[in-house]
């Protein structure tokens, strides 16, 4: 089989398997938020940590809870990390320092996962398994929550109640997440990703050298990894690595487990607020601008004019040869458009083109189709904004769902849309200004500059995939791209959330001839058009100086 | 003649609704470049930093003109000049915008004030009157006016009836009648007295007049900002910080990739990216948009009002007058007792010509149009004595000089006549005009006496006429998205006749005012927002209740201080236009900030590579127009900005094409022309502007 059709093949069997799994798990998930029984063990646990499940929290209270959960989570992974010595299963590595504590913890937390360090060679199996990976399930349910209490909003009406936090945290954990990383943690052992407590292997290499090969729980803290869109790797190859990610059929299963979720909350979003047009609206304008990438991508991997790219056939460093170009094309669009961060190849080795497509991804504002939760609350504030300019010109007050856009919600959407460029501009133009900061950069020109724009953008756009290059375990680096990482994550929650109170407090306008439809092509087109603008118009000055500077050469 | 079954009848009698978009009494839109010249000292003034203050995207534009000017003088050459000047240029295209809209208001403020001049009024004081100055009258005051003489204030007639001429406000020359009690007691100050005398009772308070509202309202004094324009300009101030944001940091950029730019160009990328074309229209919109509520003759009591009106969900339309011509008319003949069609068309014809109330005159056009009968003049009959109607007899008729006697009336006054000339009805005529009856219509009995015998010829079908054209514009409201209610005092057989017949979605019969009122509350507590007209006093809380409620300028004050809009034509159809207009402002402001938006696109590609393909040769690549230069480029940029908003003046005032279309249509139409348009548009305006710029030395 040519390259090309095994290519074109992946694609169709990932599309495949998610059209599958949308309609099941997102009904299953709307089933989940919907329920009014509680499990025996979310009622034990609403006993332990004292919460009154039936309680329904204003939008105000909702924030606080997320909030300070995060907040303890902050501090207790923060000391987990700076106390590892002390735990068990440490394989004696040393405590982090301060600033690279601070950066792993803010950093799973806000479901980015971006590692400033190498797993292998700095944790223990303790705080890979009760630090980390209890951060990818409780971050990505913390996501799920928050675009939960959105679709509340929406739907709700004449109410300030949005729920209960603790109720939708605890469901998302052990209902959705919980169940489903658990089956795939299984399916990738089967398909040979290791999963052992074991001491570290010695093996002697071909060339007679010791090498010391580190095993451990990295099925379990696999699955969780993808599924939750966190991304943060067991090893510091990440899925490259062949304990991580086996062969061709667990990196499809991989791409397939990190874009399941983000895809079938469309489905959950369209059961929930009583249109399922809406939510295949919704999905319609992830799928565009998701595939229109994955098109750009793969093509300027596949063909590129350089001299080792046409010896080679493809452009090929930095990538796995188990898993070509087209997969790793596939996989890099993937993990970029939900806020994911794995890679199985290394960006920086991307072509100009490929390389700035996947850093537009996550300028984007990762939506395409975007983290758990976050993809979904991400695009349905981009689509108010559509709505907004849209709707003046059928002559009417705009309205979402029913709901009317005043100057309330639009200023917390302007001010959504403006947070995470905030983080990600100041944060790069401070690096790129200072001699020692520019010192982390392995390329000069614009490559050097495409590591300082990919590394903030990954950090406030919460995905924590790194374009490698950059050493960013500095202070500079750890402490500007945990505050990047914590506005990208909180401020805008703080935002959705105030925006999902606005909308309950409404009473819904009825559905006419007048309205604008929200479901049909022109406003898929319209909202996916909206997206690229608001991030090329903000963006565009900074690429042209770094990825398409380099592309262009 | 009286129309027993119909609700009070509005003093209405438009002809034909309007078609939709018809030219406006003044000159709606029509833009005179003289405009812009005389506008100028205006546009000067508002550079007052204060004042730019409201719109905070051109405020960030003065503050780049002030800076760039102190750059121009610090380090002169030519390219800086040239930008500081055309940025000053920016920022008065944008004050001339605003001023050239509200020199239009002002114009017709000062037609205004000239009937706001001083009058003797004469007060009365327990019956005795006394001549005070017209400003020194209060809330209360009891005044009278002859004829001749001029209105003092603003009042309702409590004594007395009097034709006025209210040609000072609406501009229209008839005479109208006022008369105490009922809904046509509200005269307005400034207006004349014509015959007659009348008291009137002052109810505003002095400086709070009709006039006085009118004038602030004009002149855009008292306008406020309404919801959707502020929320517009929180997006708009938004989007100037993300730009603001983006130009800033690219300056470590450009350091860090050895291209520092001078602080000239980042200030022209800032303007040229930040939303300058909107928000230097954005008010100018507003203003524009009342003043063609104005021209219409509508005088809305705030911005708010108008924006509601684009939104509106449900009208309640009246019968009569709207709907409905304001008179039933005669639809046809129907013979009694065997006698000839064309004999009956002659008696009722005969009958009718002394009768000059509209449903007489329709017997006669119908008589006309159906049968061929010319019309008859009454100097043709020599000797005749024409009968007038009156309430007493309710008949009209001629008595020809060879004793032929016509008569024609109400069935029961009719039937009497025959009777009393020895004439004994036809039992046919009672089943013709029971039918007539229960089809909702009027009938009337058409009888003569001839040789001395009184005998029945047969009965005019008097119905409601539906206004030529309600159909359509009914429909053009559906597609809208707007259902339409018609609300009538007729019994509901009659009311859904017509309902049917003008092709309304709903009725409502019977109905007193506080149904009007229930209805209303309904369909607010389902989320809808519903316009309505109306003119009475017991109006008045359903027009405060409705989102868009019209007093009629002929009604009490009671219902002009409860709605939030008054139409100075009285004309209940206008209702619909004002919802046009209402959404012909959303989509202005909609449609000039995509446009603004999409713009950017071009001036990135113009911008960009003139900036760094000094430091990246292949960013030349971006240079997609050819500009010639990196100056000739940054610069045509911020001509072409400067430029677009005077050329999008005319656009602005007039408001965008309006049709009625669905919604989903209309945003096709507009997403082409504006975003589409506002992407291509820029490249080859600042492609025109390059070749002429690139000409001037130090640029080029």
């Amino acid at each position: 089989m040519s390259a090309t059709a095994a290519g074109l093949l992946q694609i169709v069997l990932l599309l495949v398997l998610l059209a599958v799994a949308f309609r099941p798990l997102g009904d299953h998930i709307a089933r989940v938020f919907t329920s009014t029984r509680h499990l025996a063990v979310e009622r034990a646990f609403y006993r332990i940590v004292r919460v009154d499940p039936e309680a329904d929290q204003r939008w105000s209270t909702y924030l606080l809870s997320v909030l300070g959960f995060s907040a303890v989570s902050v501090l207790l992974l923060y000391a987990i990390l700076r106390l590892q010595d002390l735990l068990p299963l440490s394989l004696g590595f040393d405590g982090m320092a301060p600033d690279l504590a601070f950066n792993t913890a803010t950093s799973f937390v806000a479901n980015t996962n971006w590692q400033s360090y190498a797993g292998e060679s700095t944790l223990g199996y303790t705080a890979q398994m009760a630090g980390l990976t209890v951060q990818n399930f409780l971050s990505a349910a913390v996501g799920l929550a928050v675009a939960i209490a959105l679709i509340r909003g929406l739907t709700r009406r004449r109410t300030d109640r949005l729920g209960n936090f603790w109720v939708d945290l605890t469901r998302a954990v052990v209902r959705v997440l919980l169940p489903i990383a658990f089956l795939f943690a299984l399916v990738l052992v089967a398909g040979g990703v290791v999963q052992n407590l074991s001491e570290p292997h010695d093996v002697t290499t071909l060339g007679g050298a010791v090498q010391s090969l580190i095993g451990g729980p990295v099925a379990s803290q696999e699955a969780i990894k993808l599924l939750g869109t966190n991304g943060g790797g067991f090893f510091n190859a990440n899925s490259a690595h062949p304990f991580e990610n086996a062969n061709a059929l667990t990196n499809l299963l991989e791409i397939f487990l990190l874009l399941v979720i983000p895809v079938a909350l469309c489905r959950t979003y369209g059961v929930l607020v009583k249109d399922k047009r809406q939510g295949y609206a919704v999905l319609a304008a992830m799928a565009v601008l998701w595939g229109a990438a994955l098109v750009a991508v793969t093509a300027a991997e596949v063909n590129h004019s350089g001299t080792v790219p046409q010896a080679a056939g493809a452009s090929l460093e930095g990538k796995e040869v188990r898993f070509d170009v087209w997969a790793s094309a596939l996989f890099a669009n993937s993990t970029t458009g939900t806020s994911t961060g794995a890679v199985n190849s290394m960006h920086a080795s991307y072509t100009g083109a490929g390389g700035g497509m996947v850093m537009l991804n996550m300028m984007l504002g990762e939506v395409s189709p975007g983290g758990v939760g976050s993809g979904l609350y991400g695009m349905v504030v981009l689509a108010i904004l559509a709505v907004f300019l849209a709707g003046l010109m059928v002559g009417r007050t705009p309205e979402y769902l029913g709901k009317k856009i005043g100057r309330y919600e639009i200023s917390l959407v302007a001010l959504y849309i403006l947070a995470m460029p905030f983080a990600l501009l100041i944060g790069a133009a401070i690096a790129s200004s200072f001699d020692t900061t520019r010192a982390s950069l392995l390329n000069e020109g614009p490559q050097g500059l495409s590591e300082i724009l990919y590394a903030f953008a990954s950090g406030a756009n919460n995905n924590g995939s790194a374009f490698a290059g950059l050493s960013a375990n500095t202070e500079y680096y750890n402490t500007a791209l945990g505050l990047a990482m914590l506005i990208g994550r909180f401020t805008t929650m703080v935002l959705v959330l105030a925006l999902a109170g606005a909308l309950a407090r409404q009473r819904p306008t009825p559905v006419t001839a007048g309205t604008l439809p929200t479901h049909r092509p022109l406003f898929v087109g319209l909202h996916s058009v909206t997206v690229i603008i608001v991030a090329g118009l903000t963006f565009f000055p900074a690429l042209a100086l770094g990825p398409i500077a380099v592309a262009l050469a | 003649m009286s129309d027993p079954g119909s609700e009070r009848t509005h003093t209405v009698t438009t002809v034909q609704a309007p078609p939709a978009g018809s030219a406006p009494r003044v000159g709606a839109g029509l833009f005179d470049p003289r405009q812009l010249v005389a506008s100028l000292p205006d546009a000067v003034r508002k550079l007052d930093p204060r004042r730019m203050l409201k719109s905070p995207v051109m405020f960030v534009v003065e503050i780049g003109a002030v800076f760039t000017t102190v750059l121009a003088i610090t380090d002169p050459s030519t390219f800086s000049w040239w930008i500081a000047v055309w940025l000053w240029i920016t920022v008065l295209f944008a004050n001339l915008a605003e001023a050239v809209a509200e020199g239009r208001g002002r114009a017709q403020a000062a037609t205004l004030r000239a009937t706001k001049q001083e009058t003797p009024a004469r007060r009365l004081v327990d019956g005795v009157e006394q001549v005070v100055s017209s400003s020194s009258l209060t809330l209360g005051d009891l005044v009278v006016v002859e004829a001749g003489e001029v209105i003092p204030g603003d009042g309702d007639v409590v004594e007395g009836v009097a034709s006025v001429d209210e040609s000072a406000i609406t501009g229209e020359s008839a005479p109208v009648i006022r008369e105490s009690g009922g809904d046509r007691s509200a005269v307005t100050g400034g207006t004349k007295v014509l015959s007659d005398r009348i008291v009137v009772e002052i109810t505003a308070k002095p400086g709070e007049s009709f006039v006085d509202r009118m004038i602030a309202m004009v002149e855009g004094a008292s306008r406020q900002k309404t919801p959707n324009e502020i929320a517009l300009n929180v997006l708009l101030a938004s989007l100037t910080i993300i730009f603001l944001l983006a130009v800033v940091t690219l300056q470590p950029f450009a350091g860090y990739s050895g291209g520092l730019q001078s602080m000239i160009v980042l200030v022209a990328l800032l303007v040229c990216l930040i939303p300058t074309t909107i928000g230097a229209l954005l008010s100018a919109i507003g203003i524009a948009g009342m003043d063609r509520l104005v021209q219409r003759n509508v005088l809305a009591m705030s911005g708010r009002a108008v924006e509601a009106a684009g939104d509106v969900n449900v009208l309640l339309l009246d019968k009569t007058g709207t709907i409905t011509f304001g008179n039933r008319q005669a639809v046809e003949l129907l013979p009694v007792g065997g006698v000839d069609e064309a004999a009956l068309a002659d008696a009722a014809q005969l009958a009718s010509l002394a009768d000059q109330t509209p449903e007489g005159r329709s017997v006669v056009v119908l008589a006309k149009q159906r049968y061929g009968l010319r019309e008859r003049h009454t100097g043709e009959l020599p000797g005749a004595t024409f009968v007038e109607f009156t309430a007493q007899t309710r008949m009209s008729g001629v008595d020809l000089a060879d004793g032929h006697q016509v008569r024609k009336g109400a069935a029961g006054a009719v039937l009497a006549w025959v009777r009393d000339h020895g004439g004994k009805p036809d039992l046919g005529v009672d089943t013709v005009v029971d039918g007539v009856a229960a089809a909702g219509g009027t009938p009337l009995v058409v009888a003569e006496l001839r040789d001395d015998q009184a005998h029945i010829l047969g009965v005019i079908h008097l119905a409601d006429v539906v206004k030529h054209g309600m159909r359509e514009r009914f429909d053009e409201l559906r597609a809208m998205g707007i259902r339409t209610v018609m609300v009538t005092g007729d019994n509901p057989v009659t009311a859904k006749a017509i309902a049917d017949q003008a092709g309304v979605d709903d009725f409502l019969a019977e109905a007193k005012p506080e149904d009007k009122m229930a209805l209303i509350r309904r369909e607010q507590g389902g989320g809808r927002l519903v316009a309505m007209t109306g003119d009475g006093t017991n109006d008045a809380p359903a027009l405060a209740q409705a989102d868009v409620g019209v007093a009629m300028n002929t009604g009490t004050s009671a219902a002009k201080e409860a709605g939030n809009m008054v139409d100075l034509d009285s004309d209940p159809t206008k209702l619909i236009e004002i919802v046009e207009i209402g959404k012909q402002l959303l989509i202005t402001r909609g449609a000039l900030t995509t446009f603004s938006i999409a713009n950017d696109i071009a001036k990135y590609f113009a911008i960009i590579p003139a900036m760094f393909a000094v430091v990246y040769p292949q960013l030349d690549a971006l240079n997609i127009m050819r500009l010639a230069t990196p100056q000739s480029a940054i610069l045509s940029a911020v001509i072409f900005n400067a430029l677009i908003i005077v050329a999008l003046i005319p656009l602005a005032l007039r408001g965008v094409r309006y049709r009625p279309l669905s919604a989903a249509a209309m945003l096709q139409r507009n997403a082409l022309v504006y975003g589409l348009g506002g992407i291509v548009v820029p490249f080859i305006g600042i492609k025109l502007v390059d070749l002429l710029v690139s000409a001037i030395p130090g640029i080029g």
